[in-house]
């Protein structure tokens, strides 16, 4: 067996070829793991946002919140059904909402995007336990006041604490800003539900949510209220139904990243090759020593082969490693179920770094692999006696 | 002119290595010009905007109605020759992968103000007389291989329960930019149903479409309309098409931001790859370099050598990648149909192409060059491979 230092060190003596190469592989390794990154991030914030304890109900057909419609009558018979917990004060944890988007300008860009506009009740706020209110006070009933997620606070202008907007007729003032632990809530505003009802001229509610005394109900509850021929409803696990709304954005930055990635890949493999090619030819008297000293074929493959995952190794590690960085960067766009803007952060986790450590090795094992055989087939004599 | 033979000589030397090079930067080349694509694709409902055409919409957003009633008023706005609206239906085809963009549109009108799509007359006629009737973009019937009389059925989202139309006639693009995978039907038909249903948006429409006399007019007549709304029930926003379209593509900022920056990257991707064999190529002929110079070759013919050789491998390679551009690009546009209905290679995205190999190629010259110039002729001839 020929040491590892071998493969080693010959990395080392070609400094610059081996950086280059690294380089290259660095960069794909980055794109790749960032792109997964994002996804993986855009499906944790929005998973994050449901609960399993949680039911929502939506108008039949339809896809999501902005589109759907309830009525108070209907609201009323949701409200009273038997599986739904009540709260520590003995309040029925059931709330209707209104969704609606309105248009904000960005604080960096001053140019309008969606914002999504919650109409809750007092009730809506135990429902969420992620929700937390970290700066200022939560509306009083019956007013123009609304509190915000922190992260709509930061990117959208006249939104920060004390500021207002003017929204309907009417001036709206921020009292008071939430967190939701990451979830999706941080990205909307939230209001009373009356108030937003009155000023919007709206008589609906666009979805119901409630919670379960016991989360196997679930099913019994579903059929119930989809044959009840007074609704005409869908209802959906909270979890299951945020899931999807992440489904379409996420799917397209997958598909889009991993084209990216691939052809990235396929140039940085290409980079290793010829770097592990001119090795190899550089070498050959080397290669003949070697084989004239007792060292078989396939050690001197091994070797050349390691040499390549070596070079893959510190390329890889060096792009994962600018890439974690990445996870303290916040981006938002449109989220393409809902319409409107969602913040969400670059994630990393286990199956992504594993993800992209085989990613490396495959690129290192595709770059070094033919040079390898071209070494391990050598001629001893003939490779002795060049020059 | 004997420069020019050493460098044909030097780059094919390495055979295995030139080719390898040169298949790595056309790869690059087509990933770079595939995403310029792309992010062109991207803007193409702005390209497609008319100057003569402004969009009213309400200014909560767009996904509030405006009373029809304001048709009347818009129309009576001095400058505005045209006025129709439409409303987003949103319904689903079979399943939501087959998505498409579906539009209930006022049929007197709205053909009247998109010149752009050609209706052939007789198909137009019957699409008036009949209320479920719809027009359908060439393309997306290819899509789906409908023909005149089928009858597609969409399942609403904003407007349940299923809708069944009859396609009456199918539109082509006037412009290469037109946009020819959309579904146009008639509003009545979804307002009967609504009314029927005792709906709040009965009586309303998701925005206007206005024609004004002359694009300088544009910014007058906005300012007119969102005035005359300005304390309504339902306030204004007015603005060209063009800003119109200029908003959907703001709101997916960050995702094109990202593809930028990604296909800068690959540009350094292409240049690593060269720089790579252009190091490799003046390391293991430092000796050679000794011996020109020591035979009185100046530093500007190693110039010339070096970069000759780069350049070479980079505009082979940078060719080549242009060339299977657009064939890959008619390949992904079927399969990004739903995304980009208009996704075609741009003049200036073979020059951006061509300007990059041309960079990248003196870009990983210059450490090479620096490196053969500076190097004694005494430690090059005294150097081992």
């Amino acid at each position: 067996m020929i040491p590892l230092s071998y493969s080693f060190r010959n990395l080392w003596i070609r400094r610059m070829t081996t950086l280059l190469t690294a380089g290259g592989m660095a960069l794909v390794v980055f794109v790749f793991s960032a792109v997964l990154m994002l996804a993986n991030g855009l499906e944790k914030t929005l998973v994050s946002t449901g609960s399993d304890q949680n039911a929502i109900i939506l108008r039949k057909g339809s896809d999501s919140e902005v589109q759907s419609m309830i009525t108070r009558d209907q609201v009323n018979i949701l409200k009273s059904q038997p599986e739904i917990s009540t709260g520590p004060d003995g309040k029925a944890l059931v709330t209707g909402e209104v969704l609606v988007l309105i248009n904000l300008p960005k604080r960096a860009t001053n140019r309008p995007s969606n914002v999504e506009l919650r109409g809750v009740l007092p009730e809506s706020i135990p429902l969420r336990s992620q929700v937390k209110l970290i700066k200022g006070r939560f509306w009083q009933p019956g007013s123009s006041e609304i509190i915000v997620g922190t992260s709509v606070a930061k990117r959208f202008q006249g939104i920060g604490l004390g500021e207002s907007i003017h929204v309907a007729m009417r001036d709206w003032t921020v009292v008071g800003l939430f967190e939701s632990g990451g979830a999706a809530f941080e990205s909307e505003i939230w209001i009373d539900a009356e108030q937003l009802m009155q000023a919007f001229k709206r008589t609906i509610f666009s979805s119901v949510t409630l919670q379960l005394k016991n989360p196997n109900d679930f099913s019994s509850l579903k059929t119930r209220l989809e044959a009840d021929p007074r609704l005409t409803v869908t209802a959906e696990r909270e979890k299951e139904y945020y899931t999807k709304q992440s489904k379409v954005l996420a799917m397209f930055i997958r598909i889009l990243g991993i084209f990216v990635t691939v052809i990235f890949s396929l140039g940085a493999t290409i980079g290793a090759m010829i770097t592990m090619y001119a090795s190899v030819s550089n070498r050959t008297v080397e290669i003949g020593t070697l084989r004239a000293l007792g060292f078989r074929r396939r050690h001197i493959l091994t070797a050349f082969l390691m040499e390549s995952l070596f070079l893959s190794l510190v390329g890889g590690g060096a792009g994962l490693f600018f890439a974690s960085f990445l996870q303290t960067l916040t981006v938002s766009t449109t989220n393409f179920a809902t319409f409107s803007e969602i913040a969400f952060s670059f994630s990393l986790s286990p199956s992504i770094f594993l993800a992209s450590f085989l990613f490396t090795l495959m690129m290192g094992f595709a770059g070094g692999v033919l040079p390898a055989v071209q070494a391990a087939r050598r001629n001893i004599v003939q490779a002795l006696r060049s020059t | 002119m004997a420069l020019f033979r050493l460098i044909l000589k030097n780059t094919f030397r390495q055979k295995l290595r030139a080719f390898l090079t040169i298949a790595g930067i056309a790869i690059a080349i087509l990933g770079f010009s595939f995403l310029r694509t792309v992010i062109s694709g991207w803007y193409g409902g702005v390209e497609a905007s008319s100057q003569n055409r402004l969009i009213t919409r309400n200014a909560i957003s767009l996904a509030f109605p405006l009373p029809l009633a304001y048709k009347g008023v818009l129309q009576g706005i001095p400058g505005v020759t045209g006025v129709s609206y439409g409303d987003w239906f949103g319904g689903v085809y079979i399943d939501e992968k087959n998505f498409f963009p579906q539009f209930a549109i006022d049929a007197p009108t709205y053909f009247d103000l998109y010149p752009e799509f050609k209706v052939p007359p007789e198909q137009m006629q019957a699409f008036l007389r009949e209320r479920n009737a719809a027009i359908v973009g060439v393309k997306l019937a290819t899509r789906y291989g409908w023909k005149i009389g089928d009858t597609v059925r969409l399942r609403g989202t904003f407007f349940p329960s299923d809708w069944d139309f009859v396609i009456r006639g199918i539109y082509k693009g006037a412009e290469p930019t037109t946009d020819e995978t959309q579904f146009f039907f008639h509003w009545q038909y979804v307002e009967e149903r609504e009314r029927q249903n005792d709906s709040p948006m009965a009586g309303h429409v998701g925005w206007y479409v206005l024609r004004v006399s002359n694009p300088e007019l544009a910014g007058p007549v906005s300012q007119a309309i969102d005035q005359r709304f300005k304390n309504s029930l339902a306030a204004t926003l007015t603005e060209s098409e063009k800003a119109f379209q200029m908003g959907f593509v703001s709101m997916t900022e960050s995702i094109l931001i990202a593809l930028k920056i990604v296909s800068f990257l690959i540009i350094g991707v292409i240049l690593v790859v060269l720089s790579n064999t252009m190091a490799m190529t003046v390391r293991e002929r430092l000796k050679e370099f000794s011996v020109l110079k020591a035979m009185g070759f100046r530093p500007r013919h190693l110039m010339t050598l070096i970069a000759g050789e780069s350049l070479l491998i980079a505009l082979l390679g940078g060719g080549l990648g242009i060339a299977v551009t657009a064939p890959a690009v008619a390949v992904f546009a079927k399969k990004l149909e739903n995304f980009f209905p208009l996704l075609r290679v741009e003049t200036a995205t073979y020059l951006a192409c061509l300007l990059t190999a041309v960079g990248v190629a003196f870009g990983a010259a210059i450490f090479p060059i620096w490196r053969a110039i500076t190097l004694k002729i005494a430690d090059g001839l005294r150097r081992i491979g």
